[in-house]
């Protein structure tokens, strides 16, 4: 136990700069102690056996949101997953999916971001601002929580069903941040910034099976945020206000 | 190779805040090497400060006296007239990120809530829960995002052009594209945060190698007070995630094996409340005198929030306990947290002066890898999201002036043969040498972390800056795996490495020099703070050899004289 234990690790690794290459699974045998997370195994494995393989990282502690991947089928951020929870002895590690592979496990975020741009995620407001705070209750802070925790990390956008079958649809994470924006007392959006979302790309796109809630590491539930923005749609369409 | 007019390094929360004011006036681009959001800034967990008096506990609080906490805290080595202007603007800084939409945490009267933290007399931290560098990034990005902000991610900058006086552009490198491209312009910024990496033990984001300081510093740019290093005193043990000050601000205690709060030996009054460096060197020495715990993963005291109850660490601390269960699978609702002192956050770094200004005309600094200096010898707790955003705004005004003075003409002739040089130097290390980058970083990391630390004494030091020369020589025959540039993380490890071995020098170099006590950075051989000799800052610039030479710069002190420094 205190040497650890030897767990394979299977890793997709593929170059978009030589597409003549089919992707492949390559191997790596890694001695794992507990404690020992799935992206202290990909930096080893970096650092000591093989330069060439390429993920993302950064904080290694579950708010950066750059190491989004697939474990073992099963969509999480490589830093927050213990190597040690797997029963089975052999890892495999799979890019995002969803989204076009640009060598081994990075992929390219250009549509996820786009996504997210579009739904302009600031805050709106017209009013004159206060000399001081804008005041805003505790219970009014609190309704927007759940949707400011959202680290943009992706995981929701890769198990997204509707992503996979239409590459315009904008993507769990967009309505996630649009409604922090809608719901959040200070802001004064206008309504009709739902109306170019009232299409099967928008807000009517979702199956509502869940996938993105299960996906997010944060606990943040984007289909609430999409069922919410279908509400204030209905309600602006009858009453033509927000 | 691309043209703007100002470009600023950094996705970070300095970055970002100079780039929002400029970007409507200027041709702005900003180049982070990971997607900003990803920037270090976003781990910050406890809050930033700014005497709102929004607190019950805090109604007489003003920015005298947040200036005053500052300057005693950083044992009187802060230039008071950059802290005077850090502590006035912050309550203006505070209100305008409220303003952007920062979600920060509320009182029941709706204002701003603020919770106490190390070394200040009042409360006056202003948080979200434990995710305040994550909503005050985000917060900053959107701005940007509306502001459409021009950015290239994932380009990491190798190289500052400068001809001696004035600063012409930088030589960037496209990861995904695997290109060198030279960038023209006018003005530049660093706000490229902190070296934290250059440690073993380090609560800092695996980027964060402090890259940005080297680059710097072999351009020639000056680099301030490296020997200050700060520890903080509640690590993780294993990963040395941080557990922020916000737990001690919440009321948590540290304990020893023997069940004592220890800190009533070392800071009776302010207890767990004094400022990091004296906390952790109280916990230091709980372990070396033999009361710490041993847990598998190293020697630790405990971190103890459970009397808080469940409903305040859920409500105040969830990240906290969100990491606990991940990485350790504790639950500090339950359980007391096995934490150890670990280096966070670089005081020293880039020579500015009050408006983010350096020595090299056209290149400013600004961030954590600046060195303003506003935290002296040992920063307080929530001072330094607060740098950001205040000099981060400076350094725009200051950009602003310097392209409205003159008629600046970079000239692009410099910046191909600087591009030529980093094209040479990426040969050299795809050309078959036998050291690995990794490896080296690994060991220089080790010795930093053992010699260079808490504690410091003259012949470790100077141990350590014998090894730090060795990993130097052995840089020489670094080699990497794969010729191909894009996607080559273990190429950008090595091109980083270079920069990492110059700011251990400089943190080592300045260490040894430094014979006293102040701070952050504490002498066995020297334990107590000279005035007479030492009160002044350490500057170290890069000579016609490749060496430190070092000068020293008189202290700015405006309104406190120094004096003992108890809590
Ligand atoms: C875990 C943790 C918690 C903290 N909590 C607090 C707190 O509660 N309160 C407080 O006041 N302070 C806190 N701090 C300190 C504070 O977070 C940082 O000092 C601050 O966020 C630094 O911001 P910055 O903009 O200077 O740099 P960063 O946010 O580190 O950004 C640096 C940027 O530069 C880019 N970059 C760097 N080098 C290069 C290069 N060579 N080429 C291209 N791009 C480059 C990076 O991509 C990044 O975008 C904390 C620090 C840590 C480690």
């Amino acid at each position: 136990m205190k040497e650890g234990e030897i767990y394979t690790f299977k890793i997709f690794r593929y170059d978009s700069f030589e597409p003549e290459k089919p992707p492949s699974f390559q191997t790596f045998k890694v001695r794992v102690v507990p404690g020992l997370t799935v992206l202290m195994v990909l930096l080893r494995i970096r650092d000591e056996i093989d330069g060439t393989l390429s993920f993302r990282s950064s904080c290694r502690s579950a708010v950066c949101g750059s190491c989004a991947m697939v474990i073992n089928g099963k969509i999480d951020l490589a830093c927050r997953t213990q190597v040690y929870k797997f029963e089975d002895r052999t890892i495999v590690l799979e890019p995002l999916p969803n989204m076009e592979i640009i060598k081994d496990l990075v992929v390219d975020m250009t549509p996820f971001w786009s996504a997210y741009e579009k739904v302009k995620p600031y805050l709106m407001r017209f009013s004159p601002s206060p000399e001081k705070e804008i005041p805003q209750s505790e219970e009014e802070r609190k309704r927007i929580d759940q949707f400011v925790n959202c680290i943009l990390c992706a995981c929701c956008y890769g198990a997204c069903p509707v992503v996979s079958r239409d590459p315009d649809y904008l993507g769990p994470h967009a309505f996630a941040k649009l409604e922090r924006f809608f719901s959040d007392s200070r802001d004064e959006r206008p309504p009709e910034e739902l109306i170019h979302l009232d299409n099967v790309h928008g807000l009517w796109g979702c199956d509502t099976v869940l996938k993105c809630i299960e996906a997010c590491p944060k606990d943040v539930r984007p289909t609430d945020s999409i069922v919410s923005l279908r509400k204030r749609l209905l309600k602006y369409r009858i009453l033509g206000k927000r | 190779m691309l043209r703007h007019e100002v470009i600023i390094v950094g996705g970070g929360l300095a970055g970002l805040r100079a780039a929002i004011e400029l970007c409507d006036k200027y041709d702005v681009a900003l180049i982070s090497k990971v997607y900003p959001l990803r920037s270090h800034s976003v781990a910050a967990q406890g809050g930033i400060n700014a005497a709102l008096g929004n607190n019950p506990e805090g109604r007489d609080d003003s920015w005298e006296k947040h200036m005053f906490d500052t300057v005693k805290g950083s044992d009187f080595l802060a230039d008071q007239n950059a802290v005077e202007i850090m502590c006035k603007d912050a309550p203006r800084a505070i209100y305008e990120l409220e303003h952007w939409g920062c979600p920060f945490s509320r009182f029941p009267d709706g204002s701003i809530a603020q919770r106490p933290f190390g070394g200040a007399g009042f409360p006056r931290t202003c948080y979200s829960a434990d995710l305040t560098g994550h909503v005050l990034l985000h917060t900053l990005f959107e701005r940007a995002i509306s502001k459409r902000l021009k950015v290239y991610s994932e380009w990491y900058v190798l190289s500052l052009v400068s001809d001696g006086s004035m600063c012409h552009g930088i030589v960037a490198f496209d990861l995904i594209r695997g290109e060198i491209v030279p960038i023209l312009a006018k003005a530049t910024l660093f706000a490229t945060g902190g070296y934290g990496r250059v440690y073993y033990y380090s609560t800092n984001a695996l980027i964060n190698t402090g890259s940005g300081i080297g680059i710097a510093y072999k351009a020639g740019v000056p680099l301030k007070d490296m020997e200050f290093v700060q520890f903080h005193p509640t690590g993780l043990v294993g990963t040395n995630i941080l557990m922020t000050e916000a737990c001690r601000g919440e009321g948590g205690y540290l304990i020893n094996r023997l069940g004592e709060r220890f800190m009533e030996r070392y800071a009776p009054k302010a207890m767990e409340l004094a400022p990091r460096d004296i906390v952790s060197r109280s916990i230091q020495r709980e372990i070396e005198e033999g009361r710490g715990f041993d847990h598998p993963l190293g020697k630790c005291v405990h971190l103890d929030l459970r009397h808080l109850g469940e409903k305040k660490i859920m409500e105040r601390l969830p990240g906290i306990r969100r990491i606990c269960l991940d990485f350790l699978g504790i639950d500090p609702v339950y359980e007391p947290i096995p934490v150890m002192p670990c280096q966070h956050y670089s005081m020293g770094g880039i020579d500015t002066n009050e408006k983010a200004e350096t020595p090299l005309s056209g290149f400013f600094a600004a961030g954590e890898c600046a060195c303003v200096s506003v935290h002296g010898a040992n920063r307080l707790g929530g001072n330094s999201l607060l740098e950001t955003v205040v000099f981060g705004r400076i350094a725009s005004h200051s950009i602003e002036a310097y392209l409205s003075e003159r008629d600046v003409k970079p000239d692009e002739k410099l910046l191909e043969e600087e591009r030529k040089k980093v094209e040479k130097k990426i040969e050299r290390l795809t050309g078959g040498g036998k050291e690995k980058p990794a490896k080296i970083q690994l060991e220089l990391s080790k010795i930093m972390s053992q010699y260079v630390g808490i504690f410091r004494t003259k012949d470790e030091l100077e141990f350590a800056l014998g090894k730090i020369l060795e990993a130097k020589e052995r840089y020489r025959s670094v080699g990497i795996s794969s010729k191909k540039k894009h996607m080559n993380y273990e190429l950008m490890s090595a091109l980083e490495l270079e920069f990492m071995l110059e700011v251990a020098h400089t943190i080592a170099l300045g260490a040894y020099l430094r014979e006293e006590s102040r701070g952050a950075h504490f002498r066995r051989d020297k334990e107590e703070r000279d005035d007479s000799k030492w009160l002044k800052h350490t500057v170290m610039t890069i000579d016609r050899e490749g060496n430190p030479s070092v000068s020293y710069k008189d202290v700015v002190i405006t309104r406190y004289p120094p004096e003992e420094r108890a809590y």
